[in-house]
């Protein structure tokens, strides 16, 4: 069974160095790491993570550091929190296994954490309810989000709409067209969505002026972005908020089967939704776990956006990361069928998941992310999300090569509505 | 050695003038428009220059240089490229210092020591990194004053006095204050604010502060002179570029044009 290694003294976290000339971590020794010290003090996940912002936002940045450390622990905004996520989000989402789809593919038994039966229809709103309480608390009337999916778009406009707030987002030209039907949402619940024309108009771009917008508007406004990326406490802070998904699926899970899983998959585009499984499991170091990230037309091409499998450390967006640049070191334009993986960076966190071979980098393309999408829909009679679809693809790798009673935890993070459109447009079929 | 920034300012001083410090995109709108540019801006009055490096995705900077960034990247405009102008601009100008400016993520692709050792080399004097702020800048700083470049910093109105003593800590050469909220070409300039603000900063620090973002005017130039060490323009200039692409002679003329109004309103 696992082993659970906690603040300890000799734990060997200070072998995780922030040196950009010497961070190879291929000897560390998994079971000394306390992941609870994750990131260190300044956002630091080794070399990845920090606070590469410029003057501009510095001090909008520390205000909203100081404001997360000292609600954090205090308990009326967790009850707060923890009000909206049962009877507004409808929390604890279920752990539902597929018992179908399992026998079908004849090995482990699969379980999906159904994210998607959230308020909202993904895991996004986990986030930015956590979020827009901090704003309320800070006294910002007014919140702005990037979006590319729309999904996390959505979730902002929702929660700007239940607490009072102005919200503004930006939104890529490209994502604008391929995800109509949420721009309309988020118009519907009072939003302002801003189409973003600038570079490879995409989720990128519309993070770019998001940042632009809040430096202008640091008074009145609160920028909550949509995954855990971004300079610090960024990427902590929605971490944290997301977690709840693998504490509860940890819970349900050990109920369920009456023990830990053997694998956890979840799709990874910035990585909110695959942290948000995975950090509770960090210290259960028998359970595998597989970043399933979207290699679109196959990873030869380049027309991918396969971040952790193939790129190198970069600084984009406030933080160092894995990120998709040319040799000039400009950002490239990453490409996906799904519009909420089609991000050029990940996460810190998974970065340094990753080098420490904690987790592991896989991909699946557009063509067996559709399968996956399929197959769910007319064997367990659940739409997915094409950015899910993708951790379906993986599991459907993954379960075959594994025994009957062994466990996969897949994160469903999102129902498919959304994606109707480009579904059937591949099939020629005009809604 | 010695340094090209702190001789130009203590001339300043001693002339009793201030520094008028362009700002121009390398490679935009082409490659072999940029060191023609940079001598033109030195006959026209300019005392340092800043060369961007461009970036895919300049984050603080408004519509205007983001433009500048694309066109210069259509010619794929690099570090090694914008190396090579300085290089060039060296041959027949010893004197004028420059500073690049630009984001991390270009420079560290490059390397931090590779890029030190080549700047130093063709005569690079400093280096603004828009997006490393101190807390992140140790490793950079360390390779920068091994080549005797220095690291350029950035102040805001947001930035506190605690933080004001640390960025004049570790900055040298001169340090950068950002005139407004807001992104690059934003318009709304408050003199008694700067003025106020600069003021406040010298307390801490004997560097030069050049005040920019804001200034686009000979007007705007000579009310930002009065209460800081220099001027930096950067928006005005390349908007001439994206009004005339490609036009070498208007462009040069224009921002020649534009440059010594400002110095002949600075100095009157
Ligand atoms: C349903 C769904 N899953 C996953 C993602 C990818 O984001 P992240 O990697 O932050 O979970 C998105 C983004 O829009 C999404 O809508």
């Amino acid at each position: 069974m696992s082993s659970v290694m906690k603040t300890d003294s000799t734990n060997c976290n200070s072998e995780i160095k922030n040196d950009i000339t010497d961070h190879d971590l291929s000897g560390i020794d998994l079971s000394k790491v306390d992941w609870s010290q994750l990131p260190d003090e300044n956002g630091h996940f080794g070399i990845y993570g920090g606070r590469f912002a410029s003057e501009t936002l510095i001090e909008a940045i520390q205000e909203l550091d100081d404001a997360y450390k000292l609600l954090q622990n205090d308990p009326s905004f967790q009850a707060a929190m923890d009000d909206d996520l049962r009877y507004y989000v409808g929390r604890p989402s279920p752990l539902y296994h597929a018992e179908r789809w399992s026998k079908e593919l004849g090995g482990a038994q699969i379980y999906l954490k159904r994210e998607d039966l959230n308020h909202t229809g993904a895991h996004k709103i986990n986030n930015t309810i956590g979020q827009a309480l901090l704003a309320k608390h800070m006294g910002k009337p007014r919140i702005i989000a990037e979006t590319g999916a729309g999904q996390h778009g959505v979730a902002s406009a929702t929660i700007a709409a239940r607490l009072g707030l102005e919200c503004v987002v930006y939104m890529g030209e490209k994502d604008v067209e391929r995800q109509k039907q949420n721009v309309y949402r988020m118009r519907l619940l009072g939003a302002e969505v801003r189409p973003v024309s600038s570079g490879s108009k995409t989720l990128k771009d519309a993070l770019n002026e998001a940042m632009r917008d809040w430096v202008t508007n640091v008074d009145n406004t609160f920028y909550c972005i949509g995954t855990v990326a971004g300079p610090h406490p960024y990427p902590k802070m929605v971490r944290n908020f997301q977690a709840i998904i693998g504490r509860e699926a940890k819970q349900q899970c050990l109920e369920q089967t009456g023990r830990l899983p053997d694998a956890l998959v979840a799709c990874v585009g910035g990585g909110s939704n695959a942290i948000g499984l995975f950090h509770e499991f960090l210290p259960d170091l028998d359970v595998d776990i597989y970043s399933v990230e979207p290699a679109g037309m196959g990873l030869d091409t380049g027309e991918h956006a396969a971040t952790l499998s193939t790129a190198k450390p970069g600084v984009l967006h406030g933080n160092r990361m894995y990120l998709m640049a040319d040799d000039n070191g400009q950002v490239i334009e990453p490409y996906s069928i799904s519009a909420g993986l089609d991000y050029p960076g990940v996460g810190p966190e998974h970065c340094l998941l990753i080098d420490m071979g904690r987790a592991n980098a896989v991909s699946v393309t557009d063509a067996e992310s559709l399968e996956g999408f399929h197959d769910l829909c007319r064997i367990e009679g659940i739409i997915p999300a094409l950015e899910s679809a993708h951790a379906l693809a993986y599991v459907k790798k993954l379960a075959p090569t594994m025994d009957k009673d062994q466990t996969i935890v897949v994160n469903l993070s999102g129902r498919g509505d959304k994606d109707l459109n480009t579904v059937a447009a591949l099939e020629g079929i005009t809604i | 050695m010695s340094n090209r920034l702190k001789d130009c300012f203590a001339a300043l001083e001693k002339n009793n003038k201030k520094a008028l410090i362009p700002y121009v995109t390398a490679g935009d709108s082409n490659k072999s428009i940029t060191v023609p540019l940079m001598h033109r801006m030195v006959e026209a009055g300019a005392d340092v220059i800043e060369l961007g490096i461009p970036f895919s995705d300049p984050m603080a900077d408004g519509p205007t240089i983001q433009l500048a960034c694309e066109r210069a990247l259509v010619h794929h405009t690099s570090v090694a490229d914008v190396i090579e102008m300085v290089k060039a601009f060296r041959q027949s100008n010893t004197e004028t210092p420059i500073v690049l400016m630009g984001y991390l993520n270009p420079v560290e692709s490059f390397g931090y020591e590779n890029f030190a050792k080549a700047a130093a080399e063709v005569g690079i004097d400093g280096l603004l990194t828009v997006d490393l702020p101190p807390e992140e800048s140790e490793q950079m700083s360390q390779v920068l004053g091994k080549y005797d470049i220095d690291p350029i910093f950035l102040l805001s109105p947001t930035t506190t006095e605690e933080r004001i003593k640390r960025i004049a800590n570790a900055g040298s050469g001169y340090l950068y204050y950002v005139s407004l909220k807001g992104v690059t070409g934003s318009s709304i300039l408050n003199v008694d604010e700067v003025s106020e603000k600069v003021t406040a900063i010298k307390s801490h620090t004997h560097l030069p502060v050049g005040v920019g973002f804001g200034i686009k005017d000979a007007d705007s130039a000579a009310a930002i002179s009065e209460v800081s060490d220099g001027v930096i323009v950067g928006s005005a200039i390349v908007k001439i570029i994206e009004n005339n692409p490609d036009d070498t002679d208007t462009i040069l003329d224009q921002i020649g044009a534009l440059l010594k109004s400002m110095r002949t309103a600075m100095d009157a």
